[in-house]
Formats: structure tokens, sequence, C-alpha cells
């Protein structure tokens, strides 16, 4: 199906969480008729199990709809969902890239957040029509007319005359709809100028290898045309072309200049196709390449460990199977002498690793054993070398370090000005530097500190939504490298040191997070026959120790008689937990010690 | 030769329910006692038909509280018995006795009905605390129980206490032991206090428990090493008084062990009539139904069956098979019974570990060599000398028995014979 450029629309919709996002999305379908209500499970565009689960979308999605406006005229709707969470902040970038405009949703009753923000400023990045929408009128607490004036104020944009929608009931969808006709541009580029399209998800099929998500910039693409993708240099023949239905595929016969859609080409490996990169035709290429194109790396590092260490092929297949559609998880394999065989995994934050553990334990049925996340740190050592640590366990001899430089980044906060002071000291016990606050209304600030990101992987987000009643909003990116003083904090159970607990730690913070860590294993570790102390060292000086006390007692003194049936539960539920157990020389420790780690900074 | 037999009998009912107590008991109306105990005859009956072949070593009539049945019901459960059954001259007959549920007439009327041991459950001397377990007798109650069943005749009594009790102190524990072993029964059961699921003292003490098994310091219950000390402090008063631990929970005059649970822990043939009660025959595994109105009305339907049902297999010169079983063939017990499960040779053996290592004498190692062919090492090896090198588990003269240690941490030793 060709069309008219001027009859197209791409665009997205950004939000914060919770704004209402997908809803909005699957309203849309609905009134534009691509699926009926009955068809619709929850919301469409994010039908990853997880993601109706988490509320979130974490793969780009598409759709195309077709809407006949007031005008009388047909028009293809592109929308592109993007991801919702600044872990993919560079999917979003891209996905924004494919778009014309975008629709902003801000919820009537919470107003402009952080991520509102930090979307609105990426949208106009790429030059994007912003177009603004009141959702959830139907609330009580809605007030959209201040809603109306703080975006005004703080984003300045013209806002008078949004769309005030209910998503949820469907109340003044049709107006958003015209809205999309009337202030989103239609795509411009020549449909007969060499072949340029943004790749901006891709995701892989059994059947049809790589299906690669695109928006053509410039020229047309069809079966048979012969392919490149510029910066990976892969190449190959497309085989089909379509658009997308909800939820299908539909081919079509090309695919051109402002359009988006997909293509498939056989391409075996997901990696061949990098969100960002640019499509081009090898007999006819275009000039250059988009612009905007970097290869993300991950951010948050983590080992991953089968339960049960016969699981382990079984882990590398999964994780395999997961890195086919989500080229940005990053692992190799690594050994761990309490933990056995297992990988370190890259994920580009905290969420992307949440997600990835939970797909592999739902998904592929595995129970894992996951090592306290850590960034990558900059070991320069006094040979002049300089090594990306991303395993605690890695870290040279202490002789042979230079300096280290851990990674920072830009936060920026934004939250009720009565929460200010517990942000504020928040973000210097997480050693935050303070940049700037602007009150963006007399009741909101928004807080600029670079942070170690190191002291944001962890608990972070939590201590911030509980410290501010929820009333704070997070958005950061990564800045660079700062020299830092970091040591390496060891744990020692029953005088043996267990890799799998090691991490780094800023200098001053290294007493603190090891009493904390030592009280916190003690209460895991169950008693044994003999005492076992736990200790925190670092570089041989034990800074702190707890001690588990030998067990004296454990016996079943009652008679059940004839009922043999209950004691031989007891001794299995006994036998049972012993398997849950990871044995380091005679002490045996419980998988969940190894998370604890995780939960350290309770609030 | 007739194959040696233990018989256990249930009665479910209490005048009330203790607060600690999770055993199948509960109250009921005189005419529920009575439906029930006709059932009971009608099982007692049926399976002393069945059971020809062997002839009883023990019997146990044990609650709820037994000898709070009207003595007419209680005495026709034991002629029933002893009716149906062939019992050997020697046999334990022992009945479990709450204080206060008794007078002199009723308990002569036992003896004369051949009960010959009497096990008085009196678990503190202590009013205050038998009020909080929800005891219905005070101290004063059970001395006197205690001098009517001498008068009586009953020169086999035992007695059993808890430990551990919520706010009880090593000093009150000891006052407790110290007057039971002053009346100088043949034999005392020192059980520790467990907060079981569905009681109220799990709703009131359960983070206490956990406190407690984690050595955590608690609120109520005593400290874990308290509960310790209480423990030992028992076995080590009651063997000063003479008494010999031969289980974990239970210390004797010599020759007054009970010998029904040895038969437990050891493994014997043993049946187990009225409700929810368990059986073992032949390493099958059966379970009454603990619900009572099946139980009433399965053990009606279980008349019906005619005995020539089952005797075709005692024809052939088989042993006798467990009625149960036949039963069950015939589509008619099946109402009585909620379980009948064959025991697996590994569960055999586990079982037959864990529950010998119960007993202060262990093992021997010639049982398990009759019973399963194969020297205990062949199967256990690496987990004895694990034990033995943790000081546990002590080999001597034939038999295998968990140390004074392993006593104590009975449940981590004998976890590790789980296969």
């Amino acid at each position: 199906m060709t069309a008219d450029q001027s009859k197209i629309r791409n665009f997205c919709i950004i939000a914060h969480i919770d704004h209402g996002k997908s809803t909005l999305a699957d309203r849309i379908l609905e009134h534009t008729g691509t699926l009926t209500s009955r068809e619709m499970q929850a919301q469409v565009l994010d039908n990853m199990e997880l993601e109706r689960e988490r509320g979130i979308t974490i793969k780009s999605q598409a759709v195309r709809v077709i809407y006949k406006a007031k005008d009388g005229e047909e028009y293809i709707f592109n929308l592109i969902d993007t991801p919702g969470h600044v872990d993919f902040n560079y999917e979003v970038s891209r996905s924004l890239a494919a778009c014309d405009g975008a629709l902003l949703v801000v919820d009537a009753a919470q107003g402009v957040e952080a991520q509102t923000l930090a979307n609105v400023y990426l949208a106009m990045d790429h030059d994007l029509d912003v177009v603004p929408v009141i959702n959830k009128i139907d609330l009580p607490s809605a007030r959209p007319d201040e809603v109306i004036q703080e975006i005004e104020d703080v984003i300045g944009i013209e806002a008078q005359d949004a769309p005030r929608i209910s998503a949820k009931t469907g109340l003044n969808i049709e107006e958003v709809l015209e809205q999309i006709v009337e202030k989103i541009p239609a795509p411009k580029g020549d449909a007969g100028a060499p072949l340029k399209a943004l790749i901006f998800d891709a995701t892989y099929d059994s059947y049809k290898g790589v299906i690669i998500f695109c928006r053509i910039m410039e020229g047309t693409v069809r079966v048979g045309t012969q392919i490149r993708m510029m910066a990976t240099g892969a190449q190959d023949q497309v085989v089909e072309v379509g658009y997308f239905g909800a939820g299908q595929f539909i081919p079509c016969e090309e695919l051109s200049a402002g359009m988006v859609g997909y293509l498939a080409a056989g391409i075996k490996n997901v990696r061949d196709t990098r969100v960002g990169d640019t499509v081009t035709e090898v007999g006819r290429p275009c000039s250059e390449a988009l612009p905007g194109y970097k290869k993300v790396n991950p951010m948050v590092y983590c080992g991953l460990y089968p339960a049960d260490s016969a699981k382990y092929p079984d882990l590398r297949d999964a994780l395999e199977k997961l890195q086919i559609n989500d080229a940005s998880l990053y692992y190799e394999p690594e050994t761990s002498l309490a933990l056995g065989f297992g990988f370190r995994c890259g994920f580009l934050g905290l969420l992307h690793l949440e997600i990835i553990e939970e797909r592999l334990e739902r998904e592929f049925n595995l129970d894992l054993v996951t090592t306290a996340p850590g960034v990558i740190y900059k070991v320069h050592k006094t040979n002049g070398e300089v090594i990306e640590l991303t395993n605690p366990s890695n870290l040279p001899d202490p002789s042979e370090i230079d300096y280290m430089e851990e990674p920072f980044v830009s936060a920026e906060i934004m939250v009720s000005s009565e929460y200010v002071g517990a942000i504020m000291k928040l973000c210097q016990e997480r050693r935050g530097v303070y940049v700037s606050m602007d009150y963006l209304e007399e009741t909101r600030a928004l807080l600029k500190y670079e942070l170690p990101l190191n002291e944001i992987i962890y608990d972070f987000f939590d201590a911030l939504k509980s410290r501010s009643r929820g009333y704070a909003s997070l958005d950061y990116e990564l800045k660079g490298y700062v020299r830092s003083e970091l040591v390496k904090l060891d744990i020692l159970i029953n005088k043996e040191m267990v890799d799998a607990l090691s991490f780094i730690v800023f200098k001053d913070s290294a007493y603190d997070r090891g009493r904390r860590m030592c009280e916190r294993l003690k209460e895991e570790i169950p008693r044994h026959l003999f005492e076992i102390p736990i200790q925190a060292a670092v570089g041989g000086r034990v800074i702190a120790r707890e001690t588990v006390k030998a067990m004296r007692k454990d016996v079943l003194a009652k008679c059940y008689g004839g009922d043999i049936t209950r004691k031989r539960k007891l001794l299995e539920k006994q036998k049972e937990g012993k398997k849950r157990m990871r044995q380091i020389g005679s002490v045996e420790i419980p998988q969940a010690a190894f998370m604890s780690v995780l939960k350290l900074d309770e609030d | 030769m007739k194959k040696k037999l233990e018989l256990y009998i249930h009665t479910p009912f209490c005048v009330k329910k203790c607060a600690y107590c999770d055993f199948l008991s509960f109250p009921a109306d005189e005419q529920t006692q009575e439906e029930y105990v006709n059932a009971l005859l009608s099982e007692i009956a049926w399976y002393g038909r069945q059971m020809s072949g062997y002839e009883l070593a023990t019997v146990y009539i044990g609650g709820g509280t037994p000898t709070w049945l009207r003595t007419e019901l209680m005495l026709a459960v034991l002629d029933a018995v002893g009716n149906s059954f062939l019992v050997q001259r020697d046999a334990e007959v022992s009945m479990e006795c709450n204080p206060g549920t008794v007078t002199g007439a009723k308990l002569q009327s036992y003896r004369s009905a051949g009960v010959n041991r009497l096990s008085i459950g009196l678990q503190s001397t202590e009013d205050a605390e038998l009020k909080l377990l929800g005891r219905m007798h005070t101290y004063e109650q059970f001395i006197k129980t205690y001098e009517m069943a001498r008068n009586a005749g009953f020169g086999n009594i035992s007695v059993d206490l808890i430990s551990g009790l919520p706010h009880q102190t090593l000093e009150v524990f000891s006052g407790s032991l110290q007057r039971v072993v002053r009346l100088r029964p043949e034999h005392v059961s020192v059980y520790a206090l467990m907060i079981e699921k569905g009681t109220p003292f799990y709703d009131e003490y359960k983070f206490d428990a956990v406190r407690q098994q984690g050595g955590l310091p608690t609120e109520a219950l005593p400290s874990e090493d308290d509960a310790y000390r209480m423990y030992k402090m028992a076995q080590y008063m009651l063997e000063e008084a003479g008494y010999r631990q031969y289980e974990i929970s239970n210390f004797a005059k010599k020759g007054y062990e009970c010998r029904h649970n040895i038969g437990y822990w050891t493994r014997a043939d043993y049946l187990g009539l009225g409700l929810g009660a368990a059986s073992l025959i032949d390493n099958v595994r059966y379970t009454n139904t603990r619900d009572l109105y099946r139980y009433i009305s399965g053990a009606d339907a279980i008349k019906s069956v005619p005995l020539s049902a089952f005797q075709k297999e005692g024809q052939n010169g088989e042993e006798a098979v467990h009625p149960a079983s036949a039963a069950s063939q015939q589509g008619i017990a099946t109402n009585l019974h909620d379980e009948a499960e064959p025991v697996a040779r590994k569960a055999q053996m586990e079982e037959f570990m864990f529950l010998g290592l119960r007993m202060n004498d262990g093992v021997a190692r010639a049982d398990f060599e009759r019973c399963f062919g194969m020297q205990i090492e062949a199967v256990y090896r690496r987990v004895m000398d694990e034990l033995k090198a943790q000081g546990l588990l002590a080999a001597a003269e034939g038999r295998i028995a968990l140390t004074d240690r392993g006593m104590d941490l009975s449940n981590y030793a004998m976890s590790k014979f789980l296969l």
C-alpha cells in the first residue's frame, strides 16, 4: 500500500511512568477500529507479559491505524511506543528519531514530573512537535487548569487547547485524534532518493530471522532490495516488508520515504541490527548515515548463577535466547569459588537487570543466585595500563593500582518543596555533588545533582520514593568518570573469603557497609554445629565482625505415636532446606544471603 | 507361632481442648461418644477376626482423654479387645489418664479389665502453668488421681511433663521435676513444648517460637539456651533419681520402658483403631479417616462384609493379609481409610534409622541386616562417618546410637538419614 505522504502521521506518546501512556495508546487503537474492546487484552502495545505486569514498556512497539478525520480524509497513523524508563534512554531517543511529533501525556493530578521533562527535552532535541494531552481528568484530584499552566510555565509549550481526556473512560479521545492530524506534521523525504532508513528496534522471529523495525527517511525498500547496515556492515537481501497491525506483521509491497514498517532479510543475529543504525541499499547507498547512532554499553554488571549448578547449560541457553531479542544484554562466563559456574552479565540499568532476572526465572524456569550489582570501574595501574573492572574479584593487588575512577551521573530530581530537605540529605548520603535547585512553581523544585552511579544502582529509587512519600521523580544520564577513593570489601565466613560477596565501595563507606553486611549475613546464615565468625575486611584488615552462635539444641521431643508421616515431613523439610544452601568450606550458606547485599540500605 | 502385634486405640474426646494441643481431639456430647464407641466396637471386632494370625503384645489406649469416657463405654472397648484378639499373657496394656476425670472406682474397673499401666498427663506441678496450658485440673487433683491409681493397684505409672512453657524459669521447671520424682512413678516422659499451627498457642507465641529457634532474645518462651538447659536438667535429675533415659523424651525405672512406644521405634507391626489412627502392617501404612462422621458410617459398613471374603487367602497358606487391604479390594472399608500406602524400601530404611535412633540404645546392625539383607554401611557409610566425625554418632557392640550431643541435635542428625 503506497500512500500520500501528507496523509501519514508518525508520532509517539511520551509520559512520566503511570501517567497513562499505554492506556491512551489502547484508546487510539480502539477508536480507530483497529481492535474491538473484546479483543484487547489490557494494553496491547505492552505485549510482553512482564511489561503488562509492571505497567511499563520495555521494548519499543509500533502499530499502524487508519483514522477517518473530520475533514473526510483517511489518515495513516504510525504510533511508536517508546520504552518508559531511564535505563532505556537510548532506545527512547531512537524511537523519537523515527517520529515527526509526540503526544505528551500529563496526569491531571500529578502534573509535570521528572521524566515528563526529560522526555520532552529529548523530543525537542529531535525537533518533534509536542502536543500536550491532559489525562485522568476524571480523577477527583484532577486540576487540569493548573497542570496546563504548569506545562506552559515549566516546559514552555502552548497548552491552552490541550485535549482534556480520560484515557481510561475514553472521554475526548476524538479530540486527540484530530489534533494529531492538525498539529503533527506529515513526514518529508524523497521516495526516489537512495534508501536511508532508521532502525528503531528489532526482534527475532524463528521463521523470518531478525525483523527490523524502521522508519524510512529517504528512498524506497521492497522485497529483493539488497540492503546494508551502515554501522555493522551486515548485508542481505530483503525477503519481506510490511507494516504493523495490532500485534501482527502485515506484509506489503514496499515502504517508501515517510513510512514506518518492518523488513526481514534473513539476518540471523540481532547484534547485526543495532538500534540507531542506518539501513541503505548496497547498489545505491546514501551518502551518509543518519546521525545519533551509538553502541549502547551496559552500565550495571552482576553475576548470575544457577541455584542448582546442574542448570548451568540451561542458563546459558536462556541467556542466548534473550540476547537474540535484546542486544543490550551482555554476558560472559565466569567462575566463582562460592557459586560455581555462572555468568557476568551487563545491563543498561537496575531495572533492566531485574527484568532479565525475572524473565529467566519465569520464562525459563530457572532459580538464580544474583551477586551484588556493580558498575564499571576504571582501574589505572602503576604500569600505565587501564582496566575496566566489572567483577570485583578481578581487582588487581593494591600495590599495582595507581588510582581508580568511578562513573558519575547527572541526576534531575523533581520533588515537592516540603521534601527538598530530605532528598538533599539523601543525595548527600550518597555522595552527591549539588549542582542546582530551581523552583518550577511554588510547591515544586527541580534538584540537580551529580551522583556516583554506584550509589544509585542499589535502592536509590526506593529511598527517594520513601523519603518523599512518593512525590519525587528521578531521571539521570551518564556524565563521565571521576577519580575516587575506592576499596574492595571482602567478606570472610568462617575465615574463608567468599568471592561472590565481595564488592567495590567508596572508602569512607566501607566500615558502615561492612558492618551492615555482617549483621545481615548473621541473620541469613543458619546456625551450625560450630560457631561461625563473619568478617568484613578491606585489604586483609578486618573492619567488622559478627558471630553466628553454635547450635546447641535441635530436637523434637514430642511423641507422635504411630503417626510417622509428621515426623518424616519435619525431617524432610530440614533436609530440603539444606538443598538450597551453598557449601563454602564447612559452612552452608542460603542462596538468599548472596542477595542480601542488595538490600543493605534500608531506610 | 503367632505374629506379634501392637494395638493402639484412639479416643478423640476431651472435656476441653488444651491451648497447646494439636492432636486429634475435641469435646463431644454423650450421644456422640456413644456412637463413636459403637463404631469403634465394630472396628475392633472386625479387625480382631481378620488379624487372627497375630497376638497382641501391647495395647495402648490414647487420646484425647480416654478416662473421660463413661466407665461402661470404656469397659465395652476393653472387653471387645479381649474378646476379639488373642492377647499375650504378659501384655502391656496402657491407658492415658487425665487428672480429675477419674474416680477410685473407675480406676479399679480399668485395672480389673486388664489395664496394667497408666500414663497420667500432669504437664506441670504449678497451677498457674496448668491454667496457662488450658488444663482442666490442678496439681492437687493430680496427686489425688495418682494416689487413687496406686490404691487401685496400678504398679506401673507414667507421668508426663512439658518443658519450655511460656514464662517458665529453670527453677520452676526443676520444682516440677522434683515433685514428680518424689512420687516415684515408674516412668516419666518429658516433652518439650512445640508451638503447633492451629492452636491458640500458635497465635500467641509463633513469633517467639521463631526467635527461640534462632537463638534470639524471646519474650514469653524461655530462651533457646534455657530450653536446652531444661532438657539437660531433666536428663540429669531423672538419672540421679534412678531413671534411665531410653528415648529422647522418655525415662524409666529398669524394666518399665514403654513397650508399646518401643514398638513404633523398632517398626514392629502395629494396628491403630479409631479416628485418625495409623497402622503399619507388613510395611503397608494405613491411616484412618480424621472425619468423625465418615469414621462412624465407615465402621458401620465394615460390619456387613462377610468374613468369607478374606478367608481364601488364609487357606492358600499365606500369612493373613491386613483386612484393610482386603476390604478396600472389596470397595468397602475405603470410607474408613484415608490412605493405604506401601512403604517403599528406601523409606523403610530411612524410618528404621530415624525412628531407631530416637532410642538411647539406637539400632542393632543385625536388625538392619535382617530387614534389608545388607549392612548399614552399605547404605549409610558416608552419613555415619560424617556424624561420627562431628561427635554425634557412636557405634559399639553391634549397635549404632546417637551420642548425648547427637540427641541434643537429633533433628539434624536424623535428617541426614533421609536418602
